[in-house]
């Protein structure tokens, strides 16, 4: 039986830090361990402070540990491909397919399958994207894969934008973001208000045997459910959120903070469900107004000028609020 | 080998890719100043002690300790730990107990009956201490554990000074007490007790060098008009009576005074049978100068204040007080009302002044409102002679006096070989806002125990209690290592581009430049503020 992160309890750090030398060793994270897979090593292009890169080696670095190393990643166009793999270089050090920009759930089933047709059931699958690539064009293969019920986790790191072609809006953009394509103009700048799609709760909808969201700013609770992902057979769906410094104009260094506030305002909730049906939740810790969070990314710029957007804020809190009431977030 | 169009490296590892050419600024691991560290007068390293107790190795941290001050055990007792009023921990729920942790350490080392071995070669010098008090004892032990030959000089029948004969034995118990100064005993210092210095310039001439550290012992007078039945005495008298027999008190006790010592006289009138026992003093309750928790105890204790008062007259049965009032200024101001009290004894706690009779006909030395004057090391006016605690200007504490005898040892070893000590300069302050107190989980500081109050008020018999072994642990723990790495695994964890290389327990980390980009993840997420990110020289 696994045990929620969130149950170790250490009156120092430990719960929340990456590891600790008062520590069992079972009860530090896989990131702790000297011998973890840096699933993706150094040398990758990705920006100073990326979220992407470290969401991956985070959760492939649990998938390897839960694995035994039997696994392969399937993974969709995006930053996170593009920069570990410019020929003739790779950053990954586990089995690595790169599929196109719409199809990594549909390559990942014919993985499965081809696996399960030579009986190598003990071979796992993960296909990932980013978010254009899960929420947007991938998403008919990712339904299916979920309908279907293929034995895959899909991993969806999303920093709410197409980053890699230069930070154009896609339906996991919040609003009011400014983007590319949303431009911080008129009356109601950046990205619109009611629009975009919750991929999470769409996973749910599917009632799949397991489906959670996560965030780079906590470790041990990212590591524990792509470790109960494992657990399961069949199709699975981790959504975590990563932070991009140069799509979201916040500082390098403060990438893990940026994320922890997006989980601490209510902004994004963190939860797990099993067969449709939400089995936790990860509590808020230290509540924040939606505006610290906002307030240290340049895509909200526009709502702290002279004089500040506070209609616009109150209206990004209004959702971190309904957030909070719909899953409990606060005790 | 046939490469493609544009491509010049063989197919293979990003690792050929040396990302940390990008940076321009670089992590770097600093041990910063915690603010406990920094507020100790006997200069401990509390954070390394408590990181050490922290995974149980006790006799460690003891010995941690020991490097800095002689005495946890005392420490734990009577120490004021102005380590807990600056410790950051204050400001997430309750600064760390760190008094209680060096009392258990304290405790254990008695219990466990741990020494403190001399190594260093004898140098054949001879050093002659005046004062058993705290800092003389505290020189001795630095002294000695420096290879010197040291004699304590002291005109008492104990050894200890005012932590024998003036703090009650109900905070300081003599078992403990003697304990740790035995300890310092057994090291070799030769201890000569009813021995009052005279004549320092005689008996400077057996020795290298010496310490004085007499404390001050005389307690301040105010003129009181009195009746011929009026008994009047002084608190540290008083105090000091308490080792040799039981003072004739009376039933009535009135304490004039609003410091520690009108506290420690006023409980002590309590135990010794005192129905009524009121405290005089001539401000208001948060003018005293006494701790709140001494405060709080004495009235718990059935002691009963009488703030903004001052004494007028008294005889054999009663004393008068006048009401006072405090100006726009704050001083006390008379108002022309009277009141009277019955009391069969006045204890005036006024404070005490020092006896500095033996430095007479000592050249070059300067005194300064009753005190010697020192200078930053410590000497006085007259070469090699060098003095400390209560003595000197400083605050008067058994901590401060401590600080002082392990600061003169150095003046004086530095002194004794020609060459001058200089301390090494302290590092950055680790501040609160350095931290990331996000990873440190919530954990409320452990409480001590006290005696219930029947005994306190009847007995002698110590009033706060130890930690046991497991709590002493919790509080331990604490502790958020303020500027120094303990190991969280945070860097090496939060960095994206593995660029952090872990080099195993008790070694901590190193960055690899090579592929470091300098994004100052890895600082930011520092739970104790123990990297800082500098600029790359361009
Ligand atoms: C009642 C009371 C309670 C206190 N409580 C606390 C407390 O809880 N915590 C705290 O930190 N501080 C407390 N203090 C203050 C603390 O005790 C002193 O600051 C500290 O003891 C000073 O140390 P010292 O070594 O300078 O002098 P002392 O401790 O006073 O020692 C001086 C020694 O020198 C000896 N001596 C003096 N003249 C000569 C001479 N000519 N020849 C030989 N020997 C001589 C004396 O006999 C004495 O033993 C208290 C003080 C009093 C009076
Ligand atoms: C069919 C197709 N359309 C467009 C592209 C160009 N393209 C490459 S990556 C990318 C955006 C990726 O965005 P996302 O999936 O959010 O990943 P991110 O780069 O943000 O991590 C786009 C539009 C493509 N490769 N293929
Ligand atoms: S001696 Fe006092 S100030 Fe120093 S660590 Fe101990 S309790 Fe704190
Ligand atoms: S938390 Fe620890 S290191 Fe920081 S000030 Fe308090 S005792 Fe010192
Ligand atoms: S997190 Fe890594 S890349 Fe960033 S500054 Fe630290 S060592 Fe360098
Ligand atoms: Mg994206």
């Amino acid at each position: 039986m696994t045990v929620p992160a969130q149950q170790i309890k250490f009156y120092q750090t430990g719960s929340f830090a990456v590891g600790n030398r008062l520590l069992d060793l079972e009860d530090r994270s896989v990131q702790a361990d000297t011998d973890r897979a840096n699933a993706l090593t150094s040398g990758h292009r990705a920006c100073q402070g990326c979220g992407e890169a470290l969401g991956a080696r985070y959760a492939l670095d649990a998938a390897m540990r839960a694995t035994q190393g039997q696994m392969v990643a399937v993974n969709a166009t995006g930053c996170l491909e593009v920069f570990s793999t410019p020929y003739p270089q790779t950053s990954w050090q586990i089995p690595w397919i790169h599929s196109l920009f719409g199809n990594a759930p549909a390559v990942a089933t014919g993985v499965a399958a081809a696996l399960k047709a030579k009986g190598r059931t003990d071979v796992r699958v993960i296909g990932q994207g980013g978010d254009g690539g899960t929420v947007d064009i991938g998403f008919a293969c990712l339904s299916g894969m979920f309908e279907r019920n293929d034995d895959v986790l899909f991993i969806c790191y999303d920093n709410e934008a197409y980053m890699n072609t230069g930070v154009q809006r896609s339906g996991a953009t919040p609003p009011a973001a400014r983007t590319m394509t949303t431009q911080a103009v008129g009356p109601e700048p950046g990205n619109a208000f009611g629009q975009g799609k919750n991929v999470p709760l769409i996973a749910l909808a599917h009632e799949i045997p397991y489906v959670a969201t996560a965030t780079v700013a906590e470790l041990h609770d990212l590591e524990y459910k792509v470790r109960r992902a494992m657990e399961f057979r069949g199709a699975r769906y981790i959504h975590v959120m990563v932070p991009c410094p140069l799509g979201w104009g916040s500082a390098a260094c403060d990438t893990i903070r940026v994320a922890r506030l997006a989980k601490e305002s209510g902004l994004f909730p963190v939860f797990e469900a099993e067969d449709g049906e939400v089995t936790g939740v990860v509590k808020i810790r230290r509540q924040v107004p939606v505006e610290e969070y906002l307030r240290l990314q340049g895509r909200y710029a526009h709502l702290f000028g002279d004089p500040p957007r506070t209609d616009v804020i109150a209206r990004i809190q209004a959702m971190a609020d309904r957030n909070i009431r719909r899953f409990g977030l606060v005790e | 080998m046939d490469k493609p169009f544009a491509i010049t490296l063989d197919v293979g590892s990003s690792k050929a890719n040396k990302t940390g050419a990008w940076r321009t600024e670089r992590p770097v691991y600093a041990d910063r100043m915690p603010p406990c560290n920094q507020a100790c007068p006997a200069g401990e390293n509390i954070q390394r002690w408590l990181y050490l107790a922290e995974d149980g190795s006790y006799e460690s941290a003891w010995r941690e300790l020991m490097a800095d001050n002689p005495f946890p055990a005392i420490m734990g007792r009577v120490c004021y730990h102005p380590c807990q009023t600056a410790c950051n921990r204050a400001r997430l729920d309750e600064s760390v107990g760190i008094n209680s942790v060096e009392r258990f350490l304290g405790d254990e080392a008695i219990r466990q009956g741990w020494t403190v071995p001399v190594t260093a070669e004898p140098t054949g010098k001879r050093i002659m201490v005046v004062g058993a008090g705290p800092a003389g004892l505290s020189a001795a032990y630095h002294l000695t554990l420096m290879g010197h030959a040291v004699t304590v000089m002291d005109s008492g029948a104990y050894a200890g000074g005012m932590m024998r004969f003036g703090i009650p034995r109900y905070r300081l118990p003599r078992d403990i007490l003697s304990a740790e100064i035995q300890r310092i005993l057994d090291m070799g210092v030769t201890l000569e007790l009813g021995h009052t210095v005279t004549n320092l310039p005689a008996a400077l001439r057996h020795f290298d060098a010496a310490f004085l550290a007499v404390g001050a012992h005389i307690g301040r007078r105010a003129y009181i008009p009195a009746g011929d039945a009026a008994r009047i005495l002084d608190a540290v008298s008083m105090l000091r009576g308490m080792e040799g027999g039981v003072p004739c008190l009376g039933r009535r006790v009135v304490v004039y005074g609003g410091g520690n010592t009108a506290m420690d006289a006023a409980r002590t009138a309590r135990r010794l049978g005192a129905t009524d026992t009121v405290v005089v003093y001539r401000r208001t309750r948060d003018r005293m100068p006494a701790h709140d928790f001494e405060v709080e105890e004495a009235i718990e204790e059935g002691v009963t204040m009488k703030w903004l008062s001052t004494i007028t007259h008294a005889d054999g049965e009663r004393v008068t007080v006048e009401k006072m009032r405090l100006d726009e200024t704050g001083f006390p101001q008379p108002t022309g009302e009277f009141e009277e009290l019955a009391a069969d004894t006045v204890v005036l706690a006024l404070g005490q002044q020092a006896d500095l009779t033996l430095l007479q006909g000592l050249p070059g030395v300067d005194f300064e409102d009753g005190v010697v004057k020192v200078g930053d090391n410590l000497m006085t006016g007259y070469p090699g002679v060098f003095a400390g605690g209560d003595m000197v200007p400083a605050e008067r504490t058994v901590t401060v006096a401590v600080g002082h005898g392990k600061k003169a040892a150095r003046h004086i070893d530095a002194w004794l070989r020609g060459t001058t000590y200089r301390p090494a300069p302290r590092p950055a302050p680790a501040a609160f806002d350095i931290l990331n107190p996000w990873y440190y989980s919530d954990a409320p500081a452990t409480v001590r125990s006290t005696l219930e109050l029947a005994r306190r008020t009847s007995t002698f018999d110590e009033v706060q209690s130890g930690l046991d072994e497991s709590s002493a642990l919790f509080e331990a723990r604490r502790c958020l290592s303020c500027g120094n790495c303990f190991e969280c695994d945070n860097c090496f964890g939060v960095c994206p581009d593995n660029a952090v290389i872990k080099l195993g327990a008790g070694e901590r980390y190193a960055i690899d430049l090579d592929y470091c980009k300098g994004c100052g993840l890895c600082a930011a997420e520092c739970p104790c503020g123990a990297i800082t990110m500098q600029a790359e020289q361009t």
